[in-house]
């Protein structure tokens, strides 16, 4: 075990973890932190996904001791319920989701994207959730709710 | 959603051992969810429920209004992401007269929530929202306070309407009394009232209007409380060892080949049931893949490939559903006769998240949060696995991921118990993906013969469905833990399977709630005809075979492999006599819900009338096509008719939906926008099952293991438009609506595959591999 300090959401946090440990269960069961789910485990669904500098990030397969200082925000970090992101508004909006379990995939995944490129294609959007899974197949909703955000960032 | 409690309200709980009637006793506000908010140490004064699936004949078991006027709504019907939790919020709303936002709903929870049984296959909206349960109990309680408020005001019940949570004079909307000062605080004492008159469609101002999600501000930014987040005071973590391959059972354990690991806290075997305990899920996911055991090999499975080919040959039991008695005869005389196999694969319900319950064994009482869609049948089964009197088990629903069936949630808080059971304190156990993947109950693979006889004219005159399927264990019920695959590997067994040939002769009238007969024939059973369509030489023979895996329902189970089945060959039976396929499926049925839904689809999809396949098709490089399909789903339970449009690169032999038109009739509609919300996601979850799906294996173990080797449609493709016309029809019974769209979408997109190609896909799923050879074949 070693005692790290993490940056999540705006704060710092002291952890006594094993430093193998993968970021998700330092998340969801030291700091219980609901945005970031274990899906997979693999890094293949996108439901662990947080953002680490700036970078959509599966904490479900990246050790806790990788991270070192660099700001994480999860899906509770971008907004709050009273004052969602604007991205998740549109979410919202556009009732984009079922059972809400691979939102931290779609929307942080969609949220770095459009950081990067603010004018991206539906294409482009498409190819960048090419490893990002909904099994409630809320696709179209959530397609148009990025559509939605993208459109409104650049307008 | 996820209301939690307030600390007064936690301390009133708390002194009054949670029950029902101490919180009438203080305000109506204080009633709201559990969700983790500590272990239930008493569970004295539990409202009389009615422990039997059937929920209750008590209005104070469904409704309580406190002095705020806060309506309270109890109800054995879950949500796992459907949008139900919100529709049944309108419902009360609607059905009490107060504003939604006056609305706390209580959602299956064994202390305190009616025994509604499972919540499955699309069958809350037929229970609770027509006259009966939920839906009478609204109605029943606006009833009582009209009468109520009739004594307080001395005005007769027929001037008096109940609206925004007061009673009022017709004559003089200014008298008026709140609902709180009628009831308040305290029990109605009434039994649900059949006279008590539920509002129609057409008054209703809540329901039938597309209330957005009450959970979605809280999903989209991760504070939602899924069973994942449960977390309470003194929890480890457990994590289970199944065995590596199927049928294989323990030999030895090795104890000590974990004992030096950090946090490790117990090892647990109980006969095949084996698991750690530790402090931390990463510890014991490391003491779970170093533990020692040695499994003795159980029989080796049959080859993958040989799956369609050993259904018929193993020993069966068989149910004729219908049987008209001439099919032979009618089938040797037939002018011409049409036969085809369809093969359908065990295919899973690969929830997003693997599946995860918390469970608090203490002595010889235990709660366990759970997102089973059965919560008082999991209390019961549970009570047996650990040897406990099921009332002294709470299981408290908490949703999980997505499980459209059953996915892991019941085995896994069986697994729960066990292991806090053993550790003796909480215990939270989420499966690996591998163990999800590998021992679910997976949806039933199917291989169906269809032959039809045609008449001189064309017409269908004779219709035989032979059908061989695979099944194993399924819902654990309220008595079979072994349904499942914690309850068998710690010694229970699954439902006995009883070989049966030949069938007797059937003598119910048809009930089709598999879509085991096609709509399409007349379903003749002595005096009856519950069938959906014309053809009166009909025969509906099943053969249902062992599976050596664990299988179950999977949304639109049977009915959607059945539907398969025969919304193809109707397909193919058009073909043969050049008749256009929407014509042809008209002319073959009697069900006016089901031919209007059919002529809904054929208009919005601007339907071009012709015979399939399209004249003139290229064979190289990519074609276009259409295709319809249909059913009355579960028999009675929503009527639906899809369009697919694809278009189908010959080179590659990927399939590219672009289109699907969806028409639905499922009665009054309760939330237009959470109805369309379902039949888009079905239509695309049934898309992947038509693609990709698949459950594999090799000689010993499942290879289906992850999101690589089980092939699922990403959220990053092109997704076809979804076009959606729903026929609201305000005077029948509400139906479900959440299986409807999945059901019809193989055979839409195989239709329209042949339409464009003029080749036939019998076979799911239509892997870009099984076009190219069938496009192949057809040249050759």
């Amino acid at each position: 075990m070693s005692l790290l300090t993490l940056k999540v959401n705006g704060r710092s946090h002291q952890v006594d973890v094993d430093p193998a440990t993968p970021l998700l269960y330092v998340l969801s069961d030291d700091l219980e932190l609901r945005g970031p789910k274990f899906g997979c485990g693999l890094g293949q669904c996108g439901a662990c996904t947080v953002i680490v500098n700036g970078q959509a990030t599966r904490s479900c397969v990246t050790p806790v001791s990788a991270v070192g200082q660099n700001e994480i925000t999860t899906l509770e970090g971008l907004g709050s319920p009273d004052a969602p992101h604007p991205l998740q508004r549109a979410f919202i909006d556009e009732q984009a989701a079922q059972c809400g379990f691979c939102l931290s995939g779609v929307v942080l995944t969609a949220k770095t994207f459009l950081d990067r490129n603010p004018r991206a294609t539906d294409e482009q959007i498409q190819q960048a959730l090419s490893g990002v899974l909904c099994r409630c197949f809320a696709n179209v909703r959530m397609l148009k709710a990025i559509r939605r955000y993208a459109d409104g960032r650049t307008a | 959603m996820t209301p939690r409690l307030s600390p007064d309200a936690r301390g009133a709980l708390g002194r009054a051992g949670f029950s029902r009637r101490s919180f009438l006793k203080g305000s109506g506000a204080l009633v709201v969810a559990f969700s983790s908010a500590g272990v239930m140490d008493t569970l004295s004064e539990v409202f009389a429920q009615g422990f039997n699936g059937t929920g209750s004949p008590q209005l104070d078991s469904w409704i309580a209004i406190g002095r705020d006027g806060i309506v309270t709504a109890y109800t054995g019907k879950c949500d796992f992401g459907q949008g139900l939790y919100t529709a049944q919020m309108q419902l009360v709303a609607e059905e009490v007269g107060v504003p939604l936002s006056r609305v706390r709903l209580i959602q299956c929870d064994t202390s305190i929530t009616p025994d509604q049984g499972t919540t499955s296959g699309q069958q809350s909206h037929p229970t609770n929202f027509n006259h009966g349960n939920l839906a009478l109990a609204g109605a029943t309680a606006r009833k009582a306070l009209i009468q109520l408020a009739s004594a307080k005001l001395g005005a007769p019940v027929s001037d008096l309407v109940a609206r925004d949570g007061l009673v009022a004079l017709k004559s003089n909307p200014s008298r008026s009394v709140a609902y709180g000062e009628l009831i308040g605080g305290q029990r109605f004492n009434l039994q649900l009232d059949q006279d008590a008159a539920r509002k129609h469609p057409k008054e209703w101002t809540v329901l039938g209007t597309p209330v957005p999600r009450v959970d979605m501000r809280d999903m989209v930014t991760g504070h939602f409380e899924f069973v994942h987040n449960v977390r309470v005071p003194n929890m480890l973590h457990g994590r289970v060892v199944r065995p590596p391959e199927v049928g294989a059972t323990v030999g030895s354990v090795d104890e000590s080949s974990v004992r030096d690991l950090p946090g490790v806290v117990k090892v647990v075997v109980k006969g095949n049931f084996v698991g750690v305990v530790a402090q931390k899920p990463w510890q014991a996911m490391q003491a779970a893949e170093r533990l020692k055991v040695n499994w003795t090999r159980g029989s080796a499975l049959s080859p993958h490939a040989d799956l369609y080919a050993e259904l018929r040959r193993q020993p069966a039991r068989d149910t004729l559903l219908v049987d008209s008695g001439d099919v032979d005869a009618r089938l040797g005389s037939a002018a011409t006769v049409l036969k085809a196999t369809y093969q359908h694969p065990y295919q899973m319900h690969g929830s997003m998240g693997s599946s995860c319950s918390v469970a608090d064994v203490q002595g010889d009482k235990a709660t366990i949060w759970s997102a089973t869609q059965s919560a008082f049948p999991t209390r019961n089964t549970a009570a047996m696995l650990l040897g406990l009197k099921a009332e002294n088990i709470r299981v408290v629903y908490v949703r999980g991921a997505g499980c459209y069936g059953i996915n892991g949630a019941d085995t896994v808080s069986y697994d729960a118990a066990l292991l806090s059971q053993a550790a003796g304190r909480p215990v939270r156990v989420q499966l690996s993906r591998k163990d999800e993947m590998a021992w679910e109950n997976y949806g039933n693979a199917f291989s169906i013969d269809q032959r039809a006889g045609l008449d001189a004219t064309g017409n269908i005159a004779v219709w035989d469905y032979e059908a061989w399927s695979a099944a194993r264990g399924g819902r654990p019920g309220y008595n079979t833990p072994g349904n499942v695959v914690t309850g068998f590997l710690a010694g229970s067994s699954p439902a006995p399977f009883a070989p049966r040939t030949p069938a007797p002769a059937p003598d119910t009238p048809l009930n089709n709630n598999s879509n085991t007969a096609p709509s399409y024939i007349a379903g003749r059973v002595r005096d009856s005809a519950n069938g959906a369509g014309v053809i009166r030489s009909e025969r509906v023979l099943s053969h249902r075979v062992l599976s050596p895996f664990f299988t179950g329902p999977l949304r639109a189970p049977e009915r959607l492999q059945n539907t398969f089945a025969h919304e193809c060959f109707m397909d193919e039976v058009a073909s043969h006599v050049k008749a256009d396929p929407v014509e042809y499926r008209l002319k073959h049925l009697s069900h006016a819900r089901l031919m209007a839904a059919i002529r809904a689809a054929a208009k919005a999809a601007n339907w071009e009338q012709r015979p399939s396949p399209r004249p003139n098709r290229q064979r190289t490089g990519k074609v276009t096509g259409r295709g319809v399909s249909c059913v009355c789903y579960e028999g009675d339970n929503g009527y639906v008719a899809m369009v697919a449009e694809v278009a189908v690169d010959q080179d590659t032999g990927r399939i590219q939906v672009t289109r699907l038109v969806v028409a639905q009739d499922c009665g009054p509609i309760s939330n237009p926008d959470g109805m369309r919300n379902q039949i888009e996601g079905g239509a695309l979850q049934g898309m992947s099952r038509a693609l990709g799906e698949e459950v594999t294996w090799d000689d010993r173990k499942i290879t289906s293991i992850d999101w690589r080797s089980y092939r699922t449609l990403p959220l990053g493709f092109a997704p076809p438009v979804v076009d959606i016309v729903l026929l609201n029809q305000t005077d029948v019974e509400a139906c479900g609506s959440g299986e409807t769209s999945i059901t019809v979408v193989a055979p839409a997109i195989g239709n329209a595959v042949f339409d464009a190609t003029g080749i036939r896909l019998r076979q799911v799923p239509f892997t870009p591999e099984r076009v190219l050879a069938a496009l192949r074949a057809s040249t050759e």
